[in-house]
């Protein structure tokens, strides 16, 4: 595994980048545009909830390969309040904001894997993970 | 100079020993499959391999640092893909592959227990170097015998998904696909993908997705519809799903499965005489 | 941001970050009242991604122009944004969308000429 970039998120434009970079990821896995739409997408929410609900954060990108297969990684980590019930915060229409609640669910339904681990008090750590097809 | 004890020394000096050996066990073992492989093609495999790893032997590590991915070991690598290709092409199973090299172990240990009949201890760490190369070995093979396979079935599924849904254009801004078999995750996220591009090909404003020849219509299988109805919808045309068997329609209601907001007809034609209406065009007998 | 035959046509840029997207909604119901426009065409072909917050604006910017009283339509969704939105569960059920600007102003226009 690889580190590609790492983007520190602190105001809205900092997604846009993040985007911008997830995007070169998938490029050069030589993701399919269906794939790559749904990948860039997908950070572009975990990004968004790390600013507006866990205080910024850093995401980091990865490329990852395996028996000649190459696949694109997301690690996003806040230090906000963590969440107290990840199951909850998964499931569509839940939001402790005013977003329509399908962010995090929904981002987990883009991706080919998906891992939250969030500790209450000290922060939530997403990781996404997405091949080419 | 290394000894005769090793396997090194033995591949060197009574190669043509432990290859008839070997080839004798792979018919014991019945793993040579002389339905599949000729026996002249096992015997030139077999030497092919063997000579790589006498080749490699004198230089590389066969202790706890032995690792064959390292470049010393290239040639064995390289040998093994062209039999394993063979091998796959032919229907070989993993367990043949697998014995297919693990039986070099008898003539192998048997020179070895004749050389260090009184060495115990060489005898015993001279079995355990050799059956590391050689398991390390066969499970190279069987991996590479299985990534070929898994090859093979992604592109048979590839082609199969290509040809069980052709999207075509039935008429001027009308396009339909139909379906037939199973609708699973997979070939749902494919259907949707060619009705998207055709959409935008044909510049389409009415899908027509005829089921006629689904075999079943279960809540997944829904969902997989009403998402493509979404979706097509999103890209400012309109979905209709026709085929809509009196089978199909009893399932349905029985599985309690709800098709809210989605335009379905019985058949073909009336899915067709809807979308004739949707962009405005009249048939008329002459 | 042009107007044709009466409707606001507005083209959404790919780069946009949020303040720009919340800029632009701004932007276009001023021009909606500025020209007592009748309908509003936004071109989305530009964007490869629609996130949960601009798929929300967008669908905002479409009832904002309806209260007013034009007739909104989304044009140009890609293929991998529809199918993306859907995977998110956003479906934008309110919003009207056609294949291009085109057809889209065709309707607009032709509605308004059948009433009239």
């Amino acid at each position: 595994m690889t580190l590609r970039k790492s983007v520190t998120l602190k105001t809205h434009g900092d997604i846009a980048y993040a985007r911008q970079v997830a995007g070169e990821l998938m490029v050069e896995i030589e993701a399919s545009a269906i794939k790559r739409t749904k990948f860039v997408t997908a950070v572009s929410e975990i990004a968004r909830n790390a600013i507006n609900y866990g205080q910024g954060g850093v995401i980091t990108f990865h490329l990852a390969e395996a028996s000649g297969r190459k696949r694109a990684l997301a690690v996003c980590t806040d230090r906000g309040p963590g969440i107290e019930d990840v199951d909850a915060a998964l499931r569509d229409g839940f939001s402790t904001g005013k977003s329509l609640g399908l962010g995090l669910g929904g981002a987990k339904r883009l991706v080919d894997q998906f891992e939250i681990v969030s500790t209450p008090g000290s922060g939530t750590r997403v990781s996404l993970e997405c091949g080419p097809r | 100079m290394p000894n005769k004890n090793t396997m090194a020394a033995i591949l060197s000096t009574d190669f043509d020993r432990v290859l008839s050996g070997w080839l004798k066990a792979q018919t014991k073992e019945g793993v040579k499959r002389a339905d599949l492989v000729s026996a002249e093609e096992s015997k030139e495999q077999s030497r092919d391999l063997l000579s790589a790893i006498a080749d490699a032997l004198p230089d590389a590590a066969v202790d706890s640092e032995l690792d064959l991915t390292e470049t010393v070991w290239d040639p064995i690598r390289d040998v093994l893909e062209t039999i394993t290709e063979n091998r796959t092409q032919r229907g070989v199973s993993t367990t043949e592959m697998g014995w297919f090299i693990g039986s070099l172990k008898q003539p192998l240990f048997e020179i070895l227990h004749t050389e260090l009949a009184d060495k115990p201890t060489e005898f015993m760490r001279e079995m355990w170097n050799s059956t590391r190369l050689i398991d390390q070995i066969s499970l190279h093979a069987i991996e590479s015998l299985v990534e070929k396979r898994e090859a093979t079935i992604e592109r048979q599924r590839a082609e199969m998904t290509e040809v069980s849904a052709p999207v075509v254009k039935i008429w001027d801004r009308i396009v339909t696909v139909p379906l037939i078999g199973t609708l699973d995750s997979f070939r749902a996220q494919t259907v949707m993908e060619n009705i998207l591009d055709a959409i935008v090909q044909w510049e389409a404003e009415v899908a027509i997705i005829d089921i006629t020849g689904v075999s079943t219509v279960d809540t997944l299988v829904a969902q997989h519809l009403l998402k493509t109805a979404a979706a097509v919808r999103l890209m400012g045309a309109e979905c209709v799903i026709c085929g809509i068997s009196p089978k199909i329609a009893q399932t349905v209601v029985n599985l309690g499965v709800e098709l809210p907001n989605i335009t379905t007809r019985v058949d073909l034609e009336s899915g067709l005489a809807y979308a004739f209406d949707r962009v405005g065009v009249t048939v008329a007998r002459g | 941001m042009m107007t044709i035959n009466g409707c606001v046509v507005v083209a959404i840029r790919d780069d946009l970050d949020d303040q720009e997207i919340v800029a632009l909604q701004d932007q276009l119901v001023d021009e909606v009242a500025r020209q007592s426009a009748h309908g509003v065409v936004i071109d989305i072909s530009g964007l490869e991604i629609v996130d949960t917050f601009a798929g929300r604006m967008l669908a905002a910017m479409a009832q904002m122009a309806q209260v007013m009283n034009a007739r909104t339509i989304v044009v140009g969704m890609r293929p991998a944004v529809a199918m993306t939105l859907v995977e998110l569960g956003m479906t934008l059920e309110g919003v009207e969308t056609a294949l291009n600007a085109d057809r889209a102003i065709n309707a607009i226009t032709g509605d308004r000429q059948k009433i009239s």
